[in-house]
């Protein structure tokens, strides 16, 4: 049983689990935050972007300074952005087979596994996941293809650039031997991890050949893999669909916790109780901020924008599509009339936009219990419905069109993508960047804002930082482990200790006893647990044979005799067929002088014979001449007249005797009647 | 007593009942865990042994003598009393006395002809009470339903406290009289209930045999009676025995209601010792009380909920679910309540129409209430398709889609290895707006499906909606009104598609209306709830929600006296009342006009009566209403034809097949044709009798991994003439059941092995040197054990296998050299069988 783990970012998880004979990869994450060190893909041509000086070396070689440039003292790479793929090479891809997701966020790598690695096998998730995971999909497609970008920078990733600095390619070599292992780029890309793996979007193509291969599941659906291993979908609380799983067998269970919350949202709430008695939990998709309480940042996320409001000036929320939005346009819907906000427009631009909104709406299984009492009634569960009813909330698909037309300031607009680097956000950041009176606000967790905000510096716009994450948190962690008694915790490393902007905080970290085992990018973990048992079924013709003896009180013993069969990783026994009946007494006699051939075995045999009640059972039995002879280790039997002797032991009983099958099948009787057989 | 069992379904039987009950045997088969659970716990039973009051544990007397006996009536219905609890045995052992078929409970009749069953080497374990007085024994292991194992009781109690008990009716309950004369008037639609005195059963020895167990004829309710009657009737074990009933775990089928009819859906499952109760509807024909099923059945004064452990709410069509309120608030019942979804929102709203219609426009009293109805609701647990839910820690159940309405599911229903599969009402074919049904190869144990259409193959849908569409556009060219009754939920939906889309293709200009009320909320849930609907549906309705339409417009009562074409859905179907009649009161002078009824119509209301092609109407007030308009009959009903139940069938591919809500002479059709084609047994009973279906479950047990390493590692597939044979020992410990190799299991008791070994001395006339003797003997055996292993060892010894061969010697003889053949027990055989050979001596070495 061992774990591979393929991705290093912590809420964003591949990992492959081998249980069993089955190979089952948990979650297909994508991290997208090396898009950060990309320039952004401005929907408008953009002369300030265009314009940015190419960067250069401290000694003025200037070989890369097509590919990258600097802004306000941060480079970049002037290319079509790329993404960190999950490790590849560390386990053979096509032998996996199946892939669970947990939510939509951690299937964004989907693509690139099911298409390129030679992966034949089922993906497994649950109907929300699926489409809302193919609107962000489409989503991102569309924002990188609809900006086409002639430029693909390749060469700042040459390994030798990567590894070396302080000195020309020409010497890179040089430099390594003499152990200078600087790095030639400026921070961050010198620190990024992995730039070799890093691939540029998938094509719509890909992704719905890769959706294709999803088998929707329902949450507790019991689904058998091969007969071997039970998966199980269990509602997670974060999102729309999202998941825990557990893979179990009928001795082993792995729980696989994957962004879940305890929080009450729109979503069903978490189920726990099927997580107990769990010999492994992986533990993922913890909070990002676990500083920052989300009940907090929403109530900040309102003022703040009444302000900008109130104020002229406009509000950018970078956002994906699907997710926290919802929960978002529900506070503002409770909070436009009381903050006189009513003739505010909200403009809600993404291409996925309308279908998102739409599906949220009709997903009523998914939701908490109030929504679902709402669908009941019926009324759609989201108050957005209303909103743009009420034409409060627009949607569009981009900017072009019919926005440009309806477009109103002062104005709140939510759009993508929440990196800053592309989607029609790029436009706002150019457009509202330059007045002090507009104010963006981050909610999502995954990017750091203030690196999502470098390339756009100089910057007079407010710039707010209400990251709403409502995944667990360290203390519901510890109270969930309490309350799941989990055998053995496995984690990302990074929860295993405190975050680095934070070393004194010690209640960051995950605790729990015996310790969590961590894993890193690229690691193989060997799970610590040995399976001893599997489930096999006895027919019950067989189990009318069986005969149980009773050896300790309330222990039970019966020797089983019987016919392994094995199909489909099912194993049932099944009685003996019965010996074919001898045809006639002369095939009998010859049968009987037959070399034994099918070896019957016969059961151990325990316990010990005491000598005085032998020796008297002996005489019952008509041997008259017995005599007992104490050894050192227990006691010599003999029988002069049949020229036999019997060793008796504590644990061990030797009959010597002559050739006399009919006196050695008595005394092996006598003997057998002293001790019990197994 | 016992005479007037004969009287009773299943009397047959009577003398043997008889025989035991004489000899005292009261209780035949002895149910102990793997623990050999004591006596005295198993006594805690109501009744002493061998008394009436033991062995009749199903009695109505001593069950409802001992509900007496406990303040508060919780000694039967209380699941902790006693051995009710759930004890550790998953599987159960069942010892019996050999040569006296089933033995009996133990208790003095057990005494006689004891002896050890073990060697007084074990006699120093200290064994629980009543081990030591077993007779010999043969154990037998049965599985019960996995996991946390419960304990097995004496199988009669068990029974007693959780199956179905037939009572007779008490006085203050009119409805159970009513039904029961109900049942006895109308013969023959339920013909199998059995007139009094005529025993009705199976034949003795067939086991499945369908019995007739639940009507008890008036004139003999008497207690005694009646509890005999339940034991005899319904207790399958009438056929071969109590024994033979315990030994069989068996699932129990009896339908309160569509049995060979349509209507009133509720149907009894005992599965596992789980109990429950599928659909719980009302009869659209009936006013009176046999609208509802009768619960007494299930307990006459018992509290419903200690019966049952689950209801399960198939869709909500009034006769699949109109009995809930009734059933869970004036009845009692206040278990788990299971539906989907769209089941739990819908329901509650077709059920306030149709108490309004029976308490507000009837003036019925004594009916429930609108408070009942939400109350009701309140014990309702939705779930999700596929999803596997867990009743309690045995019984679980799982929805399938069913495709009949919006959120109509098919139930699987599980214990252990054991399962049923119940349809509900499906359709196989998608339509407009729903898809088909569609369930995975689960191999139930039985599937209970519907029958409504059981002897027909329709026609392709695509020709009936083609003569649909043509009927209407033909009357609205001609200047026609079309008048479409539907039920708010379902066809009208289906219709409405089927029209908007007609109408958006060839550009017809005639409004097309549907009543207010019910079908636009219908419409909403629809669009709330698309992922019920069918694929084509789903993918478009970002783009176009076709449950948003924009042909059809909400009706206005003034519209109908609009002049010019015009289409209007109005509820309800079968023109018994409401919108729908009043236009067609409208409507029916002008020959113009048409009418197309898209459903069945029950009998008695105007839409039958059109139907059957009456065309002069009386209406209330002595109006006599000429019907001018055409009538047209069009089957949109989403019912699985009999090519659709075969489909079905043969993807879930069941053990056995039970037919339900349809009519007797069709299903006789559709069973035949299914026991032809499957080779399955096919059953239909009738309201109020019981299908009793023996299982065969295996047991699970753990296997360790080493054992099952070893034997597979020996090559997978047994070969049919060597059967290689798996050898271990099964240990029992409380619930837990562990396969170990023999050596593992002595290890794990901390008991050491005694190893015996023989020797035996082999004389050989061989004046050779014993070198020489080995050598020779080493050849001999290597020639003739051409399939073993025959090594010659460096220190002068032979060894076949695991068995050591010296020569040595003779003390006296010269010319004789002593073979010492050694050998453990393991290797006997082989050992027995190499002296035997040796003993012939050794053919003359060619010099």
């Amino acid at each position: 049983m061992k774990l591979y783990c393929l991705s290093g970012h912590p809420t964003l998880p591949c990992n492959v689990l081998k249980f069993k004979s089955t190979t089952i990869m948990l979650d297909c994450g994508l991290d997208m935050t090396s898009t950060l060190n990309f320039l952004p893909l401005p929907l408008v041509q953009s002369p300030r972007l265009s314009n940015l000086p190419g960067w250069s070396l401290k000694d003025g070689n200037a070989f890369l300074d097509k590919e990258l440039k600097e802004c306000s003292g941060h480079v970049f790479v002037d290319s079509v952005p790329e993404f960190c793929l999950p490790e590849t090479e560390l386990i053979d891809l096509s032998t996996v087979d199946v892939i669970l997701i947990s939510n939509y966020h951690c299937m964004m790598a989907l693509p690139y596994i099911t298409e390129h690695t030679g992966f034949t096998g089922t993906v497994y998730a649950t109907e929300p996941t699926v489409q809302i995971g193919r609107l962000l999909m489409e989503e991102l497609v569309n924002f990188i293809e609809r900006v086409p970008k002639a430029q693909s920078a390749s060469l700042w990733k040459n390994k030798d650039i990567q590894r070396n600095s302080g000195c020309s390619m020409e010497d890179g070599w040089e430099c390594r031997d003499g152990g200078r292992k600087t790095r030639l780029l400026p921070s961050p890309l010198k620190d990024a991890v992995e730039v070799s793996t890093w691939r540029r979007c998938y094509t719509m193509q890909e992704v719905n050949s890769a959706l294709s291969k999803i088998q929707l599941v329902g949450y507790s659906q019991k689904i058998e893999l091969f007969g071997a291993v039970q998966v199980t979908p269990l509602s997670s609380g974060y999102a729309l669909g999202s998941s825990n799983w557990i893979i179990q067998s009928h001795y082993e269970k792995v729980s696989y916790v994957s962004g879940s919350s305890l929080l009450t949202t729109h979503p069903q709430p978490m189920d726990q109780a099927s997580l107990k008695n769990s010999d492994v939990l992986v533990l993922t998709g913890l909070t990002q901020i676990p500083t920052a309480n989300p009940d907090g940042m929403v109530g900040e996320f309102c003022s703040n924008l009444a302000l900008t409001v109130r104020n002229g000036g406009n509000v950018l929320v970078p956002c994906y599509p699907s997710g926290v939005i919802y929960d978002l346009l529900e506070c503002l819907y409770q909070y436009i009339d009381s903050a006189g906000l009513s003739n505010i427009p909200f403009y809600f631009i993404s291409p996925v936009a309308n279908s998102s909104l739409e599906f949220s709406q009709i997903f009523a299984e998914w939701l908490c219990h109030n929504k679902q009492t709402k669908v009941y009634l019926p009324e759609p569960p989201f108050p957005h419905a209303e909103l743009i009813q009420t034409n409060k909330l627009r949607h569009y698909p981009s900017i072009h069109g019919d926005f440009s037309n309806d477009f109103r300031q002062p104005c709140v607009v939510f759009t993508g993508h929440p990196s800053l680097r592309f989607g029609d956000v790029v436009h706002f950041m150019e457009l509202w960047g330059k007045s002090s009176l507009n104010t963006v606000i981050f909610t999502e967790p995954d990017f750091s804002y203030l690196e999502a905000l470098a390339p756009y510096q100089p910057l007079a716009m407010k710039c707010i930082y209400c990251p709403i994450d409502t995944r667990l948190n360290f203390i519901q962690v510890s109270k969930l482990l309490k309350e799941v008694q989990p055998l053995h915790v496995v984690c990302p490393e990074q929860y295993t200790q405190p975050p680095p902007a934070q070393s004194h905080r010690m209640d960051l970290m995950i605790d729990c006893q015996p310790p969590a085992m961590s894993y890193r990018r690229a690691e193989v973990l060997a799970l610590p647990f040995k399976r001893l048992f599997e489930k096999i079924e006895i027919m019950p013709e067989l189990a009318d044979s069986l005969v149980p003896m009773e050896i300790k009180p309330g222990i039970s013993l019966a020797t089983v005799s019987a016919v392994l069969h094995t199909k489909d990783n099912k194993h049932v026994l099944q009685p003996p067929p019965r010996p074919a009946p001898p045809t006639s007494g002369k095939k009998r006699k010859r049968a009987s002088e037959d070399i034994p051939d099918c070896k019957v075995l016969k059961p151990l045999l325990s316990g010990s014979i005491p000598v005085e009640q032998f020796v008297q059972t002996l005489e019952k039995h008509g041997f008259s001449d017995v005599k007992v002879e104490d050894t050192a280790k227990g006691h010599i039997v003999l029988l002069q007249e049949a020229e036999t002797l019997i060793q008796i032991e504590e644990d061990s009983t030797h009959i010597i005797c002559d050739n006399d099958e009919m006196l050695r099948v008595r005394l092996r009787d006598l003997v057998l009647k002293f001790l019990q057989k197994f | 007593m016992q005479g007037t069992a004969k009287a009773l379904p299943g009397a047959a039987h009577g003398p043997k009942v008889r025989a035991r009950r004489e000899s005292g045997l009261s209780i035949p088969t002895l149910w102990v865990t793997a623990a050999w659970r004591p006596r005295k716990e198993r006594g805690s039973q109501p009744g002493t042994p061998g008394s009436e009051g033991g062995s009749g544990a199903l009695s109505g007397k001593s069950f409802n003598s001992s509900r007496k006996g406990v303040p508060g009536g919780t000694g039967l219905g209380s699941r902790t009393q006693g051995g009710w609890g759930p004890g550790p045995g998953r599987v159960l052992l069942q010892v019996q006395a050999p040569g006296r078929g089933r033995g009996p409970r133990a208790g003095p009749a057990w005494e006689p002809g004891l002896r050890p069953l073990h060697p007084p080497a074990l006699g120093s374990h200290a064994r629980p009470l009543g081990y030591a007085q077993a007779p010999p024994r043969q154990i037998r292991l049965r599985s019960v339903p996995p996991p946390p194992a419960r304990v097995y009781l004496p199988c009669r109690r068990r029974r007693s406290r959780r199956c179905w008990t037939r009572r007779p009716a008490p006085s203050h309950r009119p409805a159970a009289r009513d039904w029961l004369s109900a049942v006895q008037s109308e013969g023959p639609e339920r013909g199998r209930a059995f007139p009094a005195g005529a025993p009705e059963a199976g034949a003795p020895g067939c086991a499945c045999a369908v019995r007739a167990a639940g009507l008890v004829p008036a004139e003999l309710r008497s207690w005694a009676v009646v509890g005999q009657a339940w034991s005899v009737g319904s207790g399958s074990a009438a056929a071969t025995g109590w024994g033979a009933a315990c030994r069989m775990p068996e699932i129990r089928v009896t339908p309160l209601g569509a049995g060979q009819d349509v209507g009133r859906s509720c149907i009894l499952v005992s599965i596992g010792g789980k109990n429950v109760m599928l659909d719980c509807g009302m009869h659209m024909g009936f006013n009176d009380d046999r609208r509802f099923p009768d619960f007494s059945y299930i307990t006459r004064n018992g509290r419903l909920t200690d019966f049952l452990d689950c209801v399960i709410i198939s869709h909500f069509h009034l006769d699949h679910c109109g009995a809930l309120p009734y059933f869970s608030e004036m009845v009692g019942y206040d278990g788990p309540i299971y539906m989907t979804h769209p089941t739990q929102a819908i329901c509650p709203i077709l059920l306030e129409d149709y108490r309004k219609i029976a308490v507000d426009k009837k003036g019925e009293a004594n009916f429930f209430t609108s408070q009942m109805i939400k109350d009701c609701m309140k014990k309702v647990v939705a779930v999700h398709l596929h999803q596997t839910v867990q009743v309690d820690d045995e019984l679980e159940i799982k929805a399938y889609y069913a495709g009949h309405v919006l959120g109509a599911a098919m139930f699987q229903i599980k214990v252990g290895s054991e399962s049923v599969v119940y349809t509900g009402d499906y359709n196989m074919t998608p339509d407009r707006h729903l898809g088909a049904a569609w369930i995975d190869k689960c191999r139930p144990n039985l599937l209970i499906t519907e029958s409504t259409y059981a002897t027909t193959i329709r026609d392709s849908k695509r020709c009936r909606e083609r003569d649909f569409l043509k009927k209407v556009h033909e009357t609205v060219e001609r200047g026609g009104k079309v008048l479409i009754p539907v039920f708010a939920l379902g066809r009208a939906q289906e219709l409405c598609i089927l029209l908007e889309t007609f109408w958006e293709r060839v550009n017809l200009k005639a409004p097309i209306y549907f009543s207010t009320g019910l079908t636009e909320k219908a419409n909403h849930y629809y669009k709330l709830f698309i992922t019920w609907t069918n694929q084509k549906i789903r993918k478009t309705f970002v783009q176009r929600n076709m449950f948003e339409f924009k042909h059809i417009k909400a009706f206005d009562r003034a519209f109908a006296d609009n002049p010019g074409p015009m289409v209007v859905f109005a509820t309800p179907g079968m023109l018994h009342a409401g919108q729908s009649l009043q236009i067609f009161r409208k409507w029916a002078g002008n020959e113009k006009n048409m009418v197309i009824m898209p459903g069945y119509c029950v009998q008695g209301t105007v839409g039958h009566k059109i139907l059957s092609g009456q065309r002069k109407l009386e209406m209330e007030g002595r109006q006599v209403l000429e019907v001018k308009m055409q009538v047209e009959y069009m089957s949109f009903s989403a019912h699985a034809d009999a090519k659709g139940i075969m489909q079905l069938v043969g993807q879930a591919e069941p053990e056995s097949v039970l037919l339900v809500h349809g009519e007797a002479k069709k299903m006789e059709f559709l069973k035949q044709k299914i026991e032809q084609e499957f080779r399955v047994n096919c059953y239909m009973p009738a309201n109020g009798e019981t299908v009793t279906l023996p299982t065969s479950p295996s047991i699970p047990v753990g296997i360790s991994l080493g054992l099952l390493k070893r034997e597979m590692a020996q090559g997978l597939l047994p070969s049919a003439k060597k059967p290689r044979l798996l050898h271990g020992t099964l240990i029992m410990k409380d619930s837990s059941f562990q396969l170990v190799s023999s050596e593992q299991a002595l290890k794990e008791l901390g008991l050491a092995e005694h190893q015996l070994r023989f020797t035996c001395r082999v004389h050989l006339h061989d004046s050779r040197k014993e070198q020489e003797t080995a050598a020779r003997v080493y050849s001999h055996l290597k020639s003739v054990l051409k399939d073993h292993c025959v090594q010659h060892l460096p220190d002068g010894s032979v060894t076949v296998e695991s068995i050591l061969i010296q020569a040595a010697a003779h003390s006296e003889d010269p010319g004789t050299k002593v073979l010492l053949v050694s050998w453990t027990y393991q290797d006997e055989e082989l050992g027995s069988y190499l002296t035997s050979l040796l003993k012939k001596g050794l053919p003359q070495a060619p010099s």
